[in-house]
């Protein structure tokens, strides 16, 4: 094997190889079911971070997406008639993001937008939807997304805000009035920071030290230290794992035995797995889906719940988590909106806007002309981790 | 239509558009070509219909500014800089928050952009080009990881990752840039004037200098060229350029955030400089336009697009090791559609 | 502001010598490519991706006892490396450095979205080489696994180091560095040196992955982060020096974790600022050849 050309030949055909072999695998298994619907399909947009790095949160939401279209069209479809998403990839970047949003609305004509994953992206996004006037329904947590309400931009994941509102009430009945905050320093983070410096002070909780660390760190063990300086009675961590997967084992390492609460964003079994036996004693708020067999039996959300986490394991093996339960929802409410109002944009945005008692993964969502997202922060339960498992704290 | 299909014919009509130019400019001087580029690029948007694809010429003319001016440094001058996207920041982040937050006139802003980013070159460029080879790649790459990480801790200025939005678009009295179209223009004379300039400083006292500082410093510095002064003043070119490039970002996101200024988009401007052709201004808007096109092409295979355009980079550089503007005019002439020039090596 | 105790800043620095042995290891691999082909080579980050992904799915999936795990790891990313060279770099040999580099991120990128492709974009658990049973140092404390870490770093120093300097290849493969068309006068094989030189730097590559990701996890996209950091430990030990490969690799994990304990928002920053002055005070990094690039 001399020649480059002949290598590069080579390397082709292995290439093309690999690609048909992946093309083959990816197509979804076809399951019988109730004959599938014919007609104009109603097609709607979904873009998610499915490559870098936010695609950890991307890829169960295009996974969750492509699994409700088909179910939704096993089901009848809508009005009778089949639904379509085309899926579009942000790559996590603001100005992919965009130019996806413009594919979707420009060159498939979408009723409306599903995603993105980030609240950065989302952000990129909205002042061309609010132009182009096709909803979105954000996957994304930030709270600049719905505040001040844009008309035609909605969410489905509960805000950061929400989630520290839970856990000074739970501090609130643990008697913690002095927590160190640790934070990466991605959007996710930054936003959690501020709304922990903005609610804990006034609910007479003090922060006595703001750590902050990246989110491909590989250590958090000085960050640690210095909080062990400190007179602090719990860490709150805030974001998404690895990075408290790592601070909770640098917790064991340093031998401090004070409570770790961290964000809803590690209620996945990623961060069990990763985590092993340090995330034992973690204290989290986080959507019901986690412990959904634990919630009381005639809690609304548990049949859909259930659903959920029982058709997506079906169907991909693994267990459904947090993010993609964001893109369920969303789709969800989107089908709901066209059943009502049909073709008609500005109709489907007010359908979404009187949306009420929406139970979703994420909640009971009720959605008005002043709240873009529906929610409270009883969508979220206070979950412990027990032996390796989510344990609802009561 | 789908935008399938309507970004294939986007593409033909480029590509009928530029292997035209090609054949025909080989036998133009620079300055005629650009002429010929100027009215390729008033004609393009109409070959290219939707809106979508004007916005997507706009956004490569954006890159090709920065670009430009790194190709002037790299090729021209022989150093590399990793920190690009931090002076593309500098002036992104200028234009929106003097437009966005001070409300100030958009071009006022930009000059601000502009020299606020030339000025950064300026004082950290005399410092760091004391480096050379890698060194300087770390330098600028260090530079450009500080600025990133000042962007997102620096609140009270950037908002930091929450980003700016409402970034008013360009006008003059009352005339609004607000459209893909009317944007586009903006961009394309912008890229029209950054070439013109790059070409006649290629073409005078200062551009013999530069290149006899790529070929050796040490050899033009004993024969009486002063290769500090020549490298910083590139330096500062092309760090004012990619603030240009970042005013005109601002204006044609309309939001920006850290994120979109970081070491990977540097890295990509590099990228685009090689993949397009060194030491030739033709290069820049080639490199900025395959390596957009190309990463919007294999988008469509979403999780497995990594692969595929890391393995067309690797195929490109394989295959044309000077870039595809060389190469493609290698390709031409063999065809004997150019006229035949000495072939130099890059090394 | 509070100064730290003593027993803090002992802490810092352990964990920064730690951090900065795996950089080091890093580093030296970017060392080894750099003197036998003088490019940067941008995918070393995904070797040591590499090497953390196939040592997670040979211990976790497969349950192989560890150090099989770890040395198929160390294996697989050498002949990742060697193919690496011989199906994109020797192709393209008479091209110019730049477009060298160019072409290794071009594979970084590729391996990157092999690596999500294989293993997902998920962080996965490794288990700690022995132990979890935190050891006290004078008010710090470490895991076994620091010095596992740190002693696997040493042990292939010297191992490096008597490849070097006590047998024929490693003699074979310096020439080259110094010289390369002087070396094949006298009749060493430099492209095959050059591919000696990416398999061993995959080696490196994979052995850092491998004993980081039991403190560290790992994940497809890993690689960015680590790479940047070995390149510029080497860098500011002066590139294409081995000792000064773990010099700056040591200092730099130091140079973070102190800056991390003064200003964790801004422990980056603080780390490349250092270095900064660093090089400008030693334009060729701390030992570094000088007027060499």
């Amino acid at each position: 094997m001399r020649s480059p050309t002949r290598m590069l030949v080579v390397l082709t055909a292995l290439l093309a190889g690999l690609v048909w072999a992946v093309g083959c695998g990816e197509q979804p298994a076809e399951q019988p079911g109730p004959q599938p619907v014919t007609g104009d399909p109603y097609v709607i947009g979904a873009m998610f971070a499915i490559t870098g790095d936010a695609s950890s949160l991307g890829i169960p939401e295009k996974e969750t997406a492509e699994m409700l279209e088909q179910m939704i069209n096993g089901d009848g479809g809508i009005n009778g008639r089949p639904l379509k998403i085309v899926i579009e990839d942000t790559t996590g970047d603001n100005a992919e993001a965009l130019k996806a949003a413009r594919r979707l609305v420009e060159g498939n004509d979408v009723l409306l937008v599903v995603g993105p994953s980030r609240t950065g992206t989302t952000m990129a996004a909205v002042e061309y939807m609010e132009g182009a006037e096709v909803p979105l329904i954000s996957c994304a947590a930030g709270i600049d997304i719905v505040e001040p309400a844009k008309k035609w931009i909605f969410k489905t994941p509960q805000t950061d805000r929400m989630a520290i509102e839970k856990i000074i009430e739970y501090m609130a009945g643990q008697n913690i009035t002095r927590v160190a905050s640790l934070s990466d320093s991605t959007g996710f983070g930054k936003s959690g920071l501020r709304e922990i410096e903005k609610l804990m002070p006034a609910a007479g909780i003090r922060v006595v030290t703001k750590e902050e660390y990246g989110p491909k760190d590989t250590s958090m063990e000085t960050q640690l230290t210095k909080i062990r300086g400190t007179n602090a009675q719990a860490v709150v961590c805030w974001g998404t794992p690895p990075g408290p997967a790592i601070v909770a084992k640098n917790l064991r390492q340093l031998g401090m035995d004070i409570p770790l609460i961290c964000s809803h964003g590690v209620a996945n079994e990623t961060f069990l797995k990763i985590a092993g036996d340090a995330a034992n004693d973690v204290v989290l708020p986080a959507g019901r889906l986690i412990v959904v067999d634990q919630i009381d039996a005639d809690d609304p959300q548990r049949p859909v719940l259930e659903e959920y986490a029982q058709e997506f394991s079906k169907r991909y093996g693994k267990s459904a988590d947090t993010f993609g339960g964001h893109a369920w929802d969303a789709v969800k409410l989107a089908a709901l909106a066209m059943g009502q109002a049909g073709e008609d944009r500005e109709a489907i945005r007010d359908a979404i806007e009187s949306t009420t008692d929406f139970i979703g993964t994420g909640g009971v969502f009720n959605y008005s002309a002043e709240d873009h997202n529906g929610l409270t922060k009883d969508a979220f339960v206070m979950v412990k981790v027990v032996d390796g498992k989510w344990k609802l704290a009561r | 239509m789908s935008v399938r299909g309507k970004s294939r014919q986007c593409r033909l009509a480029i590509t009928a558009a530029l292997t035209a130019l090609v054949g025909w400019g080989t036998q133009l001087r620079t300055w005629h070509w650009l002429v010929v580029a100027a009215a390729a690029a008033a004609v393009l948007p109409f070959l290219l219909g939707s809106g979508y694809a004007v916005g997507l010429a706009a956004e490569i003319g954006i890159y090709t500014i920065v670009a430009l001016g790194l190709n002037l440094l790299m090729g021209y001058a022989g150093q590399v800089s990793l920190g690009q996207a931090a002076f593309v920041g500098i002036g992104a982040y200028t234009s929106a928050i003097l437009t966005a937050k001070v409300g100030l006139s958009p071009w006022l802003s930009m000059v601000a952009g502009v020299t606020l980013s030339g000025l950064t070159a300026a004082v950290v460029g005399v410092p760091l080009l004391k480096l050379r080879g890698h060194y300087l790649a770390m330098g600028t790459l260090g530079f450009g990881v500080i600025m990133n990480i000042l962007m997102v801790q620096w609140e009270d200025l950037t908002r930091g990752t929450v980003g700016i939005w409402g970034i008013p678009p360009l006008s003059i009295g009352g005339f609004a840039f607000d459209t893909d179209l009317r944007f586009y223009y903006v961009v394309a004379g912008a890229v029209i004037l950054c070439m013109a300039m790059a070409s006649n400083i290629i073409n005078s006292r200062v551009g013999r200098a530069m290149r006899a500082v790529h070929g050796s410093e040490v050899a033009a510095g004993t024969s009486g060229v002063d290769t500090g002064r020549y490298k910083l003043q590139v330096f500062i070119l092309s760090g004012a350029m990619a603030g240009l490039a970042g005013s005109l970002y601002a204006h044609h996101f309309r939001y920006i955030e850290p994120a979109s200024f970081g070491f990977g988009h540097s890295i990509e401007f590099v990228v685009m400089v090689v993949i397009g052709g060194m030491a030739s201004i033709w290069g820049a808007i080639f490199g900025a336009g395959a390596v957009t096109l190309i990463a919007e092409q294999v988008r469509r295979s979403l999780q497995y697009s990594p692969i595929i355009f890391g393995f067309v980079l690797v195929a490109i550089m394989i295959f044309m090791p000077w870039g595809l503007w060389r190469g493609g005019m290698d390709v031409l002439r063999r065809l004997g559609w150019a006229r035949s020039r000495q072939r130099v090596s890059a090394r | 502001m509070n100064l730290p105790d003593a027993a803090q800043l002992l802490q810092y620095l352990i964990s920064g010598l730690t951090l900065g042995s795996v950089y080091a290891m890093i580093a030296l691999g970017f060392t080894l490519i750099h003197n036998a082909t003088g490019i940067v080579n941008f995918a070393q980050g995904e070797f040591v991706a590499f090497g953390a992904l196939i040592a997670i799915s040979c211990s976790t999936t497969l349950g192989l006892p560890m150090p099989l795990a770890v040395l198929i790891a160390v294996a697989g990313v050498a002949l990742l490396g060697a193919a690496l060279e011989r199906a994109a770099i020797r192709p393209a040999r008479r091209a110019s450095v730049i477009t060298l580099i160019i072409i290794t991120i071009g594979a970084s990128i590729f391996l990157r979205g092999i690596a999500m492709w294989v293993w997902g974009s998920d962080a996965l658990p490794m288990r700690y080489f022995s132990g979890d049973e935190p050891i006290g140092i004078g008010g710090a404390s470490i895991l076994p696994q620091h010095l596992w870490i740190v002693g696997i770093v040493l042990v292939t120093m010297a191992a490096l180091w008597v490849l070097g300097e006590k047998t024929q290849v490693g003699k074979a493969m310096r020439a080259c560095a110094v010289d390369r068309d002087a070396a094949q006068l006298v009749g060493i094989p430099a492209s095959r040196m050059v591919m000696l030189s990416f398999a061993l730097s995959g080696m490196l590559g994979g052995l850092a992955g491998a004993i980081v990701c039991p403190l560290a996890m790992g994940q497809w996209d890993m690689g960015i982060t680590l790479g940047l950091k070995g390149f510029a430990a080497a860098i500011l030990g002066g590139m294409g020096n081995p000792v000064g490969a773990v010099l700056g690799g040591v200092l730099l994990g130091i140079l973070e974790s102190l800056g991390a304990g003064f200003w964790s928002g801004l422990k980056n920053a603080i780390a490349f600022a250092v270095m900064l002055i660093v090089l400008l005070a030693r334009p060729s990094g701390l030992l570094g050849a000088r007027g060499r690039q």
